[in-house]
């Protein structure tokens, strides 16, 4: 598969980029920083970016989405990584939404998939727990029958759109101890389901996450997803497949921190020149600008790889992350220390890119853990 | 698409009918591949069989137009027949700077007769060519060489030095760069040109590198006649050309080196035969992680020079962008050549003699040798000068 954008996806790219810049400057993300911001996104700007198209873009036809693939979608959340756009595709689109596609019932699928191409239903995942770092296996919430049904308790942490999510699909632990790898069952729960409880929480992106407890929360059958005991295969297939999705984002992120640094570096003068002449600064400039093309690579070959079920995808997935975390975290030290004091300030963006930078580097595994993860899937 | 499958399955079906046996599964050294020339030895002489079939074809230059002797293949084609070679672990049946770096040159710049009288001759591997650029006072500061070329008549008379002219003790040609107006901006008063090395007045005298090995050479000009005939290009406006040719062979050596060719063994089994293992994992995770990361990132360089290629519209020479590869390749082999000294330990250290097997002996100076991967051809941080400039438009 050529590591080109086919004429479609340069349009789709274009169109993204273009939105992205009339609709969602980073003033935005600011503004509802500031406001603490009960929701954390704009359901007005997520219904127009339904409408458009792009939330459906993996959903399957029959269940009103486009039926494309990630190498489709990555060019959109590329566009709304540039300007740090907090809409809930991690949650709805990458984790719920495929989640569901991949191995929900039909009921299941006919009941919330046409909500979200409609941009009307917020679905989300709750897999991350106080001790399980990036191990998604690592779960203590236990899951115990009740007659046909299930209860369910624990606690889950920075559950991405936790507040607003019309449902939860949380994973918990229907046998063994907290750290097998059998034993664990993905249960749907409406949210205003009794013993559920969704706080706030507030991180240093400023991103809406919640933590989520559960107490004694009961579970229809109807709402298990997938087979009970075999949750882990499925969960890190969706989760490896929303790795992807996010490298999209923090790929765009750390190419919009990287023009705005080469702008400064253009404009900014000291000692009578503009400090873009400046050796010491170019050579770093021109590093950055490699590491930015290796993960443009890198991601790229991941979402091919994953559309066409080519065997060697995981392991281009933790090469993707590997390289984006890395790449996104240095792109916004950098940006800071070439902009000098005023890229310290709150009042300018580049912090912003910090703070995103490295909370998506901590989200589905930093560079380390994916490197370990390559050594171990190439048997050493 | 269909002739392309037709084309790779008749490919394959001639490789295998005239490849030499003996060549299937060899694996070859940095520098140990046929650069041919007048003065070739083949110590397994399947190698020149294996040239002259392959360039019957054109098949040494797939891409070249069959009228100058090569290929005349589509870019999709050379890629098959890349993959191809590679699936039956076939050497290339020649290398070297007339194919990677004169030969573009002649075929965007050359004059028809330069073509007819150089191209079929570096195709069948008859000239091997060197490169006379550097010069003791003139290295990244290239443009300020000093060789003087005065022109009498149909010649050129040239006198002055090259030095680090690699293989210039093998090679029967040189592309060389002299000054033609030593009045002018040091730019302008540059031309190309092409030299036979048996010409009187050149004297080549070999230099030992920190590995022990001889690959380059001090290069004496002493009144030799170049015909005018022999200029690529213009008289003084040879530096555009210097810098197209540079473009190629950044490229070569990023392939080169980057994508790894005369690797005897997988830095893998490097490792599971010199490192304590815990069951499968290797019990020393610092050296696990620096190999996974070197893999993965040997990995997202060739995806990116994929990437490059399948972005190139056909026909497109190399631009600013062999800088990043330059770099990226050269920096990728030196920290596996830096790798493989720490699996190998104690046992990379030998310089010859007993209690080393020769496989060691080779670490030891390829690791020697590929320090100079960073600086030939133009050092890293004249590379980075370059992707400042041009690529991201940094001012002076
Ligand atoms: C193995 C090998 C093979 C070679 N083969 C050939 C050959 O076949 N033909 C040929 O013509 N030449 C050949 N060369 C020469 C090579 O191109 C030069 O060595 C190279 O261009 C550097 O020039 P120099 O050695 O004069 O170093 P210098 O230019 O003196 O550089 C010394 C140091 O200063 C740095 N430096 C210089 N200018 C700048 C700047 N503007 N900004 C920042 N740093 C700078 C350099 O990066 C380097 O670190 C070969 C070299 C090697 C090592």
């Amino acid at each position: 598969m050529a590591l080109v954008l086919t004429e479609d996806q340069e349009l789709l790219a274009k169109t993204a980029l273009d939105f992205v810049r009339t609709h969602s400057p980073v003033s935005r993300v600011r503004a509802l920083r500031d406001s603490q911001d009960p929701i954390g996104f704009s359901r007005e700007l997520w219904k127009q970016m339904a409408e458009l198209g792009w939330v459906g873009i993996l959903i399957p036809e029959a269940y009103g989405g486009a039926g494309m693939g990630l190498a489709d979608l990555i060019v959109v959340l590329e566009a709304l990584g540039r300007h740090l756009a907090p809409e809930p595709f991690l949650s709805t689109v990458l984790l719920g939404g495929q989640l569901l596609t991949l191995a929900g019932t039909e009921a299941q699928k006919q009941a919330w998939l046409p909500g979200i191409v409609a941009g009307e239903t917020i679905l989300t995942v709750a897999y991350q727990e106080a001790h399980s770092r990036y191990n998604l296996q690592r779960v203590s919430t236990k899951a115990e029958p009740d007659g046909t049904s299930w209860r369910l308790s624990g606690e889950k942490i920075q559950v991405p759109d936790g507040q607003t999510a019309d449902a939860l699909i949380v994973s918990a632990r229907t046998s063994g101890e907290p750290t097998d790898p059998t034993g664990l069952t993905l249960f749907l729960i409406p949210r205003d389901a009794p013993g559920l409880t969704i706080t706030p929480q507030y991180r240093v992106d400023s991103r809406p996450v919640a933590l989520v407890s559960l107490a004694d929360v009961r579970v229809e059958p109807a709402n298990v997803i997938g087979p009970v005991g075999e949750g882990l295969p499925l969960l890190s297939q969706v989760v490896d497949r929303a790795t992807i999705g996010l490298c999209a984002e923090m790929l765009g992120g750390m190419s919009q921190i990287f023009d705005n640094t080469l702008a400064y570096l253009k404009t900014r003068q000291q000692f009578g020149v503009l400090i873009g002449t400046f050796q010491a600064l170019k050579h770093r400039a021109a590093r950055l600008f490699m590491e930015i093309e290796l993960a443009r690579s890198a991601v790229m070959a991941a979402a091919r790889a994953a559309d066409a079920g080519d065997p060697q995808w995981i392991a281009l997935v933790s090469l993707a992350k590997a390289r984006c975390s890395d790449a996104y975290i240095l792109a916004a030290n950098e940006g800071i220390q070439m902009h000098g004091g005023i890229g310290m300030t709150d009042e300018h963006d580049a912090g912003f890119y910090l703070k995103r930078a490295r909370v998506a580097e901590m989200t589905f595994g930093d560079a380390a853990w994916h490197r370990e993860r390559w050594a171990r899937l190439h048997g050493y | 698409m269909a002739d392309l499958e037709t084309f790779r399955a008749e490919t394959r079906k001639w490789l295998l009918a005239h490849a030499p046996a003996s060549l299937r599964g060899m694996v070859l050294g940095l520098g140990e591949g046929n650069w041919g020339g007048r003065k070739a030895t083949y110590p397994n002489p399947d190698m020149k069989v294996w040239l002259e079939v392959m360039a019957e074809r054109g098949w040494t230059a797939p891409e070249w137009p069959t009228q100058y002797g090569g290929g005349g293949l589509t870019k999709d084609e050379a890629k098959i027949l890349r993959e191809e070679l590679a699936a039956l672990k076939l050497p290339p049946p020649l290398v070297g700077f007339g194919l990677t770096m004169i030969g573009p040159i002649l075929l965007e710049y050359g004059t028809e007769e330069q073509k007819r009288e150089h191209l079929p001759k570096i195709v069948r591997g008859e000239i091997r060519w060197c490169q006379g650029y550097s010069e003791p006072g003139a290295g990244s500061d290239l443009a300020s060489l000093q060789t003087r070329a005065v022109r009498q008549g149909d010649y050129f008379v040239i006198n002055g030095q090259k030095i680090w002219t690699s293989y210039a003790n093998l090679s029967d040609w040189m592309f060389l760069l002299v000054r033609t107006d030593p009045t002018a901006e040091k730019h302008r008063g540059i031309t190309f040109l092409l030299m036979d090395m048996a010409s009187p007045g050149v004297e080549v005298r070999p230099i030992k590198l920190i590995s022990g090995s001889s690959p380059f050479c001090e290069t004496f000009l002493t009144d030799v006649l170049v015909p005018v005939k022999n200029v690529v290009g213009k008289i003084n406006e040879g530096w555009t050309i210097a810098k197209a040719l540079l473009n190629h062979e950044r490229t070569m050596i990023a392939s080169a080196f980057g994508t790894g060719t005369g690797r005897r063994r997988t830095l893998r089994e490097f490792a599971r035969k010199y490192l304590e293992c815990d069951g499968e994992r290797l019990a020393d995770t610092a050296l696990r992680h620096r190999m996974a990361q070197y893999e993965m990132d040997a990995l997202a360089f060739k995806l990116t020079t994929d990437r490059a290629r399948d972005a190139a519209t056909a026909g497109l020479p190399p631009g600013p962008e062999s800088s990043m590869f330059k770099i990226y390749g050269t920096e990728l082999n030196q920290r596996r050549q830096e790798l493989l000294v720490s699996i190998a330990g104690p046992q990379a250290l030998g310089w010859e003699g007993p209690g080393f097997a020769e496989e060691e002996l080779a670490l030891t100076r390829d690791w020697l040798r590929s320090r100079g991967n960073t600086i030939e051809g133009g050092t890293s941080e004249i590379q980075l000068n370059i992707i400042a400039k041009r690529v991201l438009g940094l001012p002076d």
